[in-house]
């Protein structure tokens, strides 16, 4: 038995088009040790991740070098070894737990699924072991835990029970992919903690995936950084934080602590918020998604709305938009109510409010050009001529950083931060006074983001336009916000400016919220757990 | 749940008395009607008259209509009012026959076709996968009758394996009946399976696209293991529901088949009503069918419902 658990050399992954996603990546991962993968999206993490599973998305094949496992050369195995290797000496925990369990069974039969296919356990054997699991995770009523479907639990809680299952046939190796990105920061540190425990009572070795430094600074022994699928830097954690070698990882590694600091002050209060919402409610059937909020939004000013998932963020937006009926309070632009409904809304009160969502990808009609999509508002609120908007698009692009020839251009050819920057254009084409960004860089890297925040902050300082701006990140709103409001179960349970918010005496719930966001320091999770017991005992 | 499949119900019901209207409604502003035909072209206007009178055709339409809905329900359609035989009884049993022809024809196609393409799936691309696709096209492609003419001209003239007349009688053993309908149950096989096949892959490897299918994968289960466990009963639904709308094919979509093969069945009878112009006929066939399709369309949306987890475990 060597120490050596798992070896990667050389590996490389291409797309069936030859496209090289994983370049020639070596790797060594020892029994008990966790190395964290870190970069942006299409840096290949996920991809090397499944590799050592000597497993290839459609579309991609591993086209060069050995994987080991515990001495052995995975790649040269038949089909059917390497099937029976996977889940039984490498396991994988998946993203999103909801995406990744099947609706259709319960889960005490996919955490058992893989023991008996694999002919380790009788039936009975894996029911007491995952029960064992579950017990060890945390999970509520163990016992009865996993007579549940999927959707009958919560994501926090289901994040652990693929856990559990990948744990199921007491595999050497975790592959964990992204784990507790698809969570909420409080819901976070509950399974990023009880992860951390499982590896290091079980004795694992890992592979943990993730674009977080902060997060991998908490459970992985050292870190390797990946860019376009080539090996950045590798090192222990301590010196990837501290003492960065290249100039990618200092970049990301500066990019992540500068969210944590305030970097504006709240502007004077104005006589005539542009946007005043005041006392709204809405509901979707007895739920009531926005409860007697209150909330305004003047000239040249971000007001930052936080809160976690199912908070009621988004509802807040469609209320102001009119895609969610108001039953009770008012929604003003410039002093004038506007209409409960979007429906009967005239076209001035729509030109003023502008939408940025959180998921350009979806948010751009695929089959018309970048010129078509942002020329459409430009012609429909200004009655312009044809050569008008074209010029006028031409500005547009100009102004969100775009080359103006992009306008012939399809969206689906273009990456992420570019189709967004199109959505802020677009945006803009109506020249609105307010608009509201629901989440906008949440599906973007670091960096891209880091370039969105700054362009929206540049088109506010020349436009004067207001942003209401949703988002969980506590990050971005100490970057961006002039002022902030919490929200909690479609309540505002805090609000004012964000320096405000952002010190003592906090909201009991704000304050949890602050000291769940993962910081730069490896010792930051042990910190928070150690201080949550005491707190408790 | 209950709510849901109660509602399904209900819309069934809702819909067949919708179609009852609407067969009414047709069969009443076809041109012509019984008196007419029976008393051909030289019939003076008073001869009509009377006898129009006598069969109660002079009566307001929606009269007829309730009075028919009413007893139609209860199974009572009259008497065909060509030949003065009580409808049901000549309707009855080739509804049994009918209903035989489909079922035997089902218990060969259902399974065929939703193993075949089970298999398909699995094989993706492959040579199985292929051959499959390429054949079941193929029986889809040709008119039905073609495809009966052409089983005839092999099974029955050529190598005199299957009669070529599939007509049966009530005194006919179970076996010689089986055997007898033969041909025309392979015909609908063949007619049905292609939509099923196609659907049923399809399905599947719609699913098998889904994150938790890699999980499967990941999991290290072999591929069928994966499609028959992760794969086919998240499937179920639209596998099920085109498996109802062919099996309601099966039984409202036989008529040329019964003729070409002469046999007596629902679709025969209702043929010959039209071109007798004997309406009460007409109408109670179309009712029949129209029954039989809700009626299997709301079962699979039953159906449908109860395999969803979701649905059926409310949180």
């Amino acid at each position: 038995m060597t120490d050596t658990i798992l070896k990667l050399d050389n590996l490389r992954v291409e797309s069936l088009s030859g496209l090289v996603i994983v370049d020639n990546v070596s790797l060594e991962l020892k029994r008990g040790e966790v190395l964290g993968l870190i970069g942006e999206s299409g840096a290949g993490k996920s991809t090397i991740g499944l590799a050592s599973m000597v497993y290839a998305r459609a579309g991609c094949r591993i086209t060069g070098g050995r994987v080991e496992i515990d001495g052995d050369s995975i790649r040269d195995l038949s089909a059917d070894d390497r099937r029976k290797m996977r889940g039984q000496r490498i396991a994988y925990i998946a993203q999103s737990a909801a995406a990744s369990f099947n609706p259709a069974h319960r889960l005490i039969d996919q955490v058992c699924e893989m023991p008996i296919e694999h002919g380790l356990m009788t039936a009975a054997e894996a029911k007491a072991w995952a029960l064992e699991l579950f017990r060890a995770l945390d999970l509520p009523n163990p016992d009865t835990f996993g007579e549940r479907y999927p959707h009958q639990v919560s994501g926090g809680q289901l994040q652990r029970a693929m856990a559990a299952m990948a744990m199921s046939c007491k595999p050497d190796i975790l592959v964990l992919d992204e784990p507790t990105t698809a969570l909420d920061v409080t819901t976070q540190i509950e399974v990023l903690a009880l992860l951390k425990k499982l590896i290091r009572d079980y004795n694992m070795a890992a592979l943990y995936i993730t674009h977080d430094l902060a997060v991998v600074a908490q459970v992985a022994d050292r870190i390797m950084v990946l860019r376009h699928g080539k090996m950045v830097e590798l090192g222990a954690t301590e010196q990837i934080l501290l003492h960065p070698n290249q100039e990618y990882t200092a970049a990301l590694v500066a990019d992540r602590k500068a969210s944590d600091k305030i970097a504006v002050e709240a502007p004077p209060e104005q006589a005539m918020p542009l946007l005043s919402v005041s006392s709204a409610t809405g509901v979707y059937g007895t739920f009531k998604a926005v409860n007697n909020v209150t909330i305004t939004v003047s000239r040249s000013e971000t007001v930052a709305v936080v809160g976690e998932s199912g908070s009621g963020k988004s509802s807040l937006a469609r209320l102001i938009v009119g895609l969610l009926p108001r039953t009770a309070g008012d929604v003003k632009l410039n002093g004038k109510s506007l209409l409960s409904t979007l429906k009967g809304r005239d076209r001035e009160d729509l030109r003023q409010i502008q939408l940025i969502y959180q998921q350009p990808d979806v948010a751009l009609n695929p089959r018309q050009t970048i010129g078509e999509i942002i020329g459409r508002p430009v012609a429909f609120y200004f009655n312009r001529s044809p050569e008008e908007v074209k010029t006028r698009v031409a500005e547009l692009l100009r102004q969100v950083g775009l080359p103006e020839d992009y306008a012939g251009r399809l969206s689906t050819a273009l990456s992420g931060g570019q189709k967004q920057r199109v959505c802020i254009a677009r945006a803009l084409a109506a020249e609105p006074q307010i608009i509201i960004c629901d989440e906008p860089t949440s599906a973007l890297d670091q960096l891209v983001a880091d370039d969105i925040l700054k362009l929206l902050k540049r088109l506010q300082d020349d436009l004067g336009v207001g942003y209401l701006f949703i988002t969980h990140d506590l990050g971005i709103v100490r970057r961006i916000a002039h002022r902030t409001a919490v929200m909690l179960r479609g309540e505002i349970i805090a609000q004012g400016p964000t320096a405000q918010i952002f010190s003592p005496p906090f909201h009991p719930y704000t304050e949890n919220l602050l000291a769940s966001v993962p910081e730069m320091r490896t010792d930051w999770l042990d910190e928070v757990l150690a201080k949550r017991s005491g707190a408790a005992a | 749940m209950f709510r849901t499949i109660a509602i399904r119900i209900v819309l069934g019901l809702l819909t067949l008395f919708a179609v009852s209207v609407l067969i009414f409604v047709s069969t009443e502003i076809l041109p012509g009607d019984v008196a007419s035909a029976v008393l051909g072209q030289g019939a003076t206007p008073e001869t009509l008259a009377v006898f129009r009178a006598e069969l109660g055709l002079d009566r307001p339409a929606y009269t007829r209509y309730f009075e028919w809905f009413f007893k139609a329900i209860q199974g009572d359609f009259g008497v065909a009012m060509t030949n003065k035989r009580v409808i049901i009884e000549t309707l009855e049993p080739r509804f049994l026959n009918t209903m035989f022809l489909a079922g035997y024809a089902a218990l060969i196609a259902v399974p065929l076709s939703v193993g075949l393409g089970i298999v398909a799936a699995i094989n993706e691309g492959k040579a199985v996968d292929k051959v499959a696709n390429v054949l079941s096209l193929m029986t889809i492609s040709v008119p039905e009758f073609f495809i009966a003419y052409i089983l005839i001209l092999f099974l029955a003239v050529q190598y005199d394996i299957f009669p070529s007349l599939s007509t049966v009688f009530a005194d006919m053993s179970f076996t010689e009946r089986l055997y007898v309908a033969a041909l025309p149950a392979a015909t609908l096989t063949m007619l049905v399976m292609a939509h099923m096949l196609r659907m049923t892959r399809t399905s599947v490897l719609s699913i098998m696209s889904q994150p938790y299918i890699e999980m499967a994968f990941l999991k290290g289960l072999s591929r069928s293991h994966v499609i028959l466990r992760h794969a086919l009963p998240n499937a179920a639904a639209p596998i099920i529901s085109v498996v109802a709308l062919n099996l309601a094919y099966l039984i409202v979509g036989v008529v040329v088949i019964e003729v070409v093969f002469v046999y007596p069945g629902v679709g025969q009878y209702m043929v010959d009503g039209v071109s007798k112009r004997d309406l009460p006929v007409v109408q109670a066939c179309g009712l029949i069918f129209a029954g039989a399709f809700v009626g299997l369309n709301t079962i699979a949306d039953v159906l449908a419902i109860l395999v969803n987890p979701r649905l059926r475990n409310p949180r």
